[in-house]
């Protein structure tokens, strides 16, 4: 088989977050400029080298001129299509395309949100789905919780396995010093908790946190003599098949990451036992199970008791959101940078307490929407190329 | 008007479909060429360019895919049922089931359409069948 193009031809060489959890008295620009200076300063480069800029957030209309503007930059590509939560996925894919290309030489993918604790709260500015707000659900959770009651009929999935995922969260973030939520929970806890939308509970929700982040990508022969050990893109795809749940027209226990995993794992020329390291956006419990069984990590209907059996929290043989996660490190609004932020701080070695020992390939995996666009992406250390 | 200015003469789809519901007719698009049902109504069949629709009578008959119970305070309302229906057309929508306790709403079970009201606006609500 022959080497797909963008496989190892470009690499994710800094990163940087801010704000994580609250960050009081700072806007969303604010925050994302600060991960955009630590992002830089961790590979030695500067605001002068960037000249391709990926971006969206939750608060600008116009998101790459206002961070343009703000970051005093003159960018000669952009791209930054907007799928809601896993956007800086598919930005990651694009940027590794234009890099390749040589549509720009230094990419810069951000984000930044301070929607708890700034002015606007969490008033969405979303467009309401036509045929589905006349209901009055209450989105997202709903769209969430159809999925889960469906899962939990066909499957056999219980209660008591949703909350597994979250208690695996919350084990990691206690290791993890940045996130959010760190005290003890338990299966019991979770079943406890406020009931939401039935069958989800509050803890079976991601946080509303602040928080921004930011990666720089670069060409692979340029990685090499910057500061860190590079993060190299091995591969990556999105699938998108519907915007509402009620637009999904067969199963709705199985998302398109069943068809982004499979094509993310042919480009990178690996599978699922290579990985070892998942980060996937958990923005509700049923979200870790849904894709650990579309990415081929245990058949579809067994990923409730997959979770249950102790398999991604520490220690497990398939760690899975080693930060904590959206549901106990940070979710502002919009999770995928993260994904691709904590898979690289694993595969350089550098997660401290949380550290998975030998991580070469670390997967990481965005969602948007409810369920609607699934985008994944395989990086590895330099011993994978 | 030159003929490939507007592939069809009078209010679009959606304003077709809500001047059903208004009148208390719920109408669903049918493919003349296929005979597939179409929800929501669009110019195109999804994922297709099949654009020659009839408006037929929906049977109402249909069957519930997924359900959950949205949590309300009481003075708000009351918690309520979101349901996904599967109708017997072939076609999926999201609604609510109405005159029974939310917590007894199953998924697989039968349910029979009717033209509610929510706030105010004409819906397609459903009960059991």
């Amino acid at each position: 088989m022959s080497k797909h193009p963008l496989r190892g031809s470009t690499a994710i060489v800094g990163v940087g977050l801010a704000g994580i959890g609250e960050a009081k008295g700072r806007s969303h620009l604010e925050l994302m400029g600060e991960s955009i200076h630590k992002a830089l300063s961790d590979c030695g480069l500067g605001l002068g080298d960037v000249d391709g800029l990926w971006t969206v957030n939750m608060d600008n209309f116009l998101p790459s001129l206002t961070v343009t503007d703000y970051l005093g930059i003159r960018p000669k590509h952009v791209d930054g299509p907007n799928v809601g939560g896993a956007s800086f996925l598919v930005h990651a894919i694009s940027a590794a395309s234009a890099l390749h290309t040589g549509l720009c030489d230094v990419a810069l993918i951000c984000y930044g949100s301070n929607q708890r604790t700034g002015a606007g709260g969490f008033v969405s500015k979303s467009d309401p789905p036509q045929w589905e707000a006349p209901y009055k659900p209450r989105l997202p959770v709903t769209a969430y919780a159809l999925a889960a009651a469906r899962h939990m009929h066909q499957y056999g999935t219980t209660r008591e396995q949703l909350a597994a995922v979250a208690v695996a969260a919350r084990q990691w973030a206690q290791k993890n010093p940045l996130a959010f939520m760190r005290d003890p929970l338990t299966i019991e806890d979770v079943l406890k908790s406020r009931m939401i939308v039935d069958p989800l509970t509050v803890r079976d929700c991601c946080l509303a946190t602040d928080g921004a982040g930011a990666v720089v990508m670069v060409r692979a022969d340029r990685a090499k003599s910057l500061k860190k050990k590079p993060a190299y893109f091995l591969g990556g795809a999105a699938a998108q098949w519907y915007r509402g749940i009620s637009g999904m027209s067969g199963d709705i226990t199985v998302t398109s990451a069943s068809d982004s995993g499979p094509r993310a794992f042919a480009m990178a020329g690996l599978k699922p036992s290579d990985v070892d390291v998942l980060e996937l956006y958990d923005a509700f419990t049923i979200n870790t199970i849904l894709f650990l069984e579309d990415l081929g990590f245990c058949p579809k209907g067994e990923g409730g008791r997959f979770v249950a059996d102790g398999n991604i929290g520490p220690g497990g043989k398939t760690p899975v959101n080693t930060n904590g996660g959206g549901l106990s490190c940070v979710h502002p609004g919009m999770y995928g940078i993260f994904t691709l932020i904590e898979a690289t701080e694993q595969i350089r070695g550098e997660g401290g307490e949380r550290q998975v020992p030998g991580v070469n390939v670390a997967l990481a995996h965005g969602n948007g929407g409810t369920l609607s666009s699934q985008v994944t992406v395989l990086l590895g250390s330099e011993s994978t190329l | 008007m030159s003929a490939d200015s507007q592939v069809w003469a009078g209010p679009g789809p959606d304003a077709t479909y809500n001047s059903y519901i208004e009148k208390g007719e719920f109408r669903l698009q049918r493919s003349k060429a296929t005979g597939k049902y179409v929800f929501p109504p669009r110019v195109m069949a999804p994922g297709s360019l099949d654009n020659d629709f009839t408006w037929e009578k929906a049977s109402g008959n249909g069957t519930v895919y997924s359900a959950v119970i949205v949590r309300q305070r009481p003075e708000a309302g009351g918690d309520f049922s979101i349901v996904l229906v599967d109708l017997d057309e072939g076609v999926r929508l999201m609604s609510r089931v109405v005159g029974m306790e939310p917590s007894k709403v199953k998924i697989g079970q039968r349910v029979k359409a009717k033209i509610g009201e929510i706030d105010g606006k004409k819906v397609v609500l459903f009960e059991a069948a």
